[in-house]
């Protein structure tokens, strides 16, 4: 019988990946670099969101993209159409970016001369929201079709949001039973500082507030 | 399957801690699991598995989960109650002031090595 010792460890599983994902914020900031770690289900128009914005900022900031899938490389491309520097990050099966995921593949990118980074989680309301990356602020979209009550099913993720982008908003007159009210209130309820934009990225409805809020974000992070 | 990035990530602070310690070999981990703390233990224990098989310091480990009920507490009637079977609404006066008190753990707990 080999004589085992016990030792003691009262830690948090996260508290490693909390930590280094503090170590990466402070890294980031000091090169002012803003970084937005963008959520969402598969298909709720996460590239296509991506592109519009683009398109709108890209004449005022350096922007790069960070494409985190478990394989393909179809959004990296995609996103290079729109003419700013794109990274496809490839997870090996894994369902989210941890911060040490995410550093490498910042650090891959070269991000120092870059103002905004974007960067494109796996498409998953789970995993992402337990796992910090690091980011300056986090970002979700839920799209009308996947239904009004999913703050109630994925409470973790959308509390743990700075905005959440509603997309798909042209469709509401197909989706009649998804009630902007009550995802509103359903968001604000779990957390009370979220910004709710509703919005459609394929006809560029409510993009002005959600530009605005990301001008304003990074405006303030890199005087502060 | 987000269970497997959570072991990935208990292997990693188990492997730092033991090797702090200057052990050899991880027999044994205990984790402190919430019952609303969305880590399903059968998944867990199959991810396990797998990744101490990787792992020269921790193949063979066992893996012993202990499981924390999850209680919510009301504010108005300051009763506390079983969060799995009554959610978020007080089942004594219909509140919706309520908060969890324990029930979210994801805690490594202990370990044994030699």
């Amino acid at each position: 019988m080999e004589d085992f010792k016990t030792i003691e460890v009262k830690r948090s599983i996260f508290e490693d990946n909390d930590a280094d994902a503090q170590r990466l914020r402070e890294e980031l900031k000091a090169e002012k670099t803003f970084l937005l770690n963008l959520m969402s289900s598969p298909g709720a128009g996460k590239t296509t969101t991506l592109k519009r914005t683009i398109e709108a900022l890209k004449g005022e900031m350096k922007i790069g993209v960070m494409e985190a899938d478990i394989d393909s490389d179809v959004d990296a491309r995609a996103i290079s159409g729109t003419g700013v520097r794109a990274i496809q990050i490839h997870t090996g099966g894994m369902c989210h970016l941890d911060a040490d995921m995410t550093r490498q593949g910042i650090r891959e990118f070269g991000t120092e001369d870059l103002d905004f980074v974007v960067l494109e989680n796996v498409g998953n309301l789970v995993c992402p929201a337990e796992f910090d990356t690091g980011s300056t602020k986090n970002a979700m979209i839920l799209s009308v079709p996947e239904g009004d009550d999913k703050p109630l099913k994925y409470p973790l993720m959308f509390s743990i949001c700075d905005v959440v982008l509603i997309n798909k908003c042209d469709t509401l007159n197909v989706f009649d039973d998804f009630s902007k009210e009550a995802v509103k209130e359903r968001i604000l309820k779990l957390n009370p500082k979220a910004e709710v934009i509703f919005a459609s990225a394929k006809t560029g409805e409510g993009f002005e507030k959600w530009i605005q809020w990301i001008r304003k974000e990074i405006r303030e992070y890199q005087v502060l | 399957m987000h269970e497997l990035g959570i072991v990935f990530h208990i292997v990693k602070t188990v492997e730092n801690v033991a090797a702090g310690n200057q052990a050899e070999k991880v027999g044994k981990v205990v984790l402190q699991i919430g019952e609303v703390s969305t880590i399903i233990p059968s998944y867990l224990e199959d991810c396990w598995r797998w990744k101490c098989s990787k792992s020269e310091m921790m193949d063979g480990c066992e893996l012993v989960i202990e499981t924390i009920p999850a209680i919510t507490f009301c504010e108005d009637c300051e009763e506390t109650y079983s969060t799995v079977e009554h959610g978020k609404i007080c089942p004594y006066c219909g509140s919706e002031h309520t908060y969890l008190i324990q029930g979210n753990e994801h805690q490594i707990k202990e370990i044994e090595v030699i």
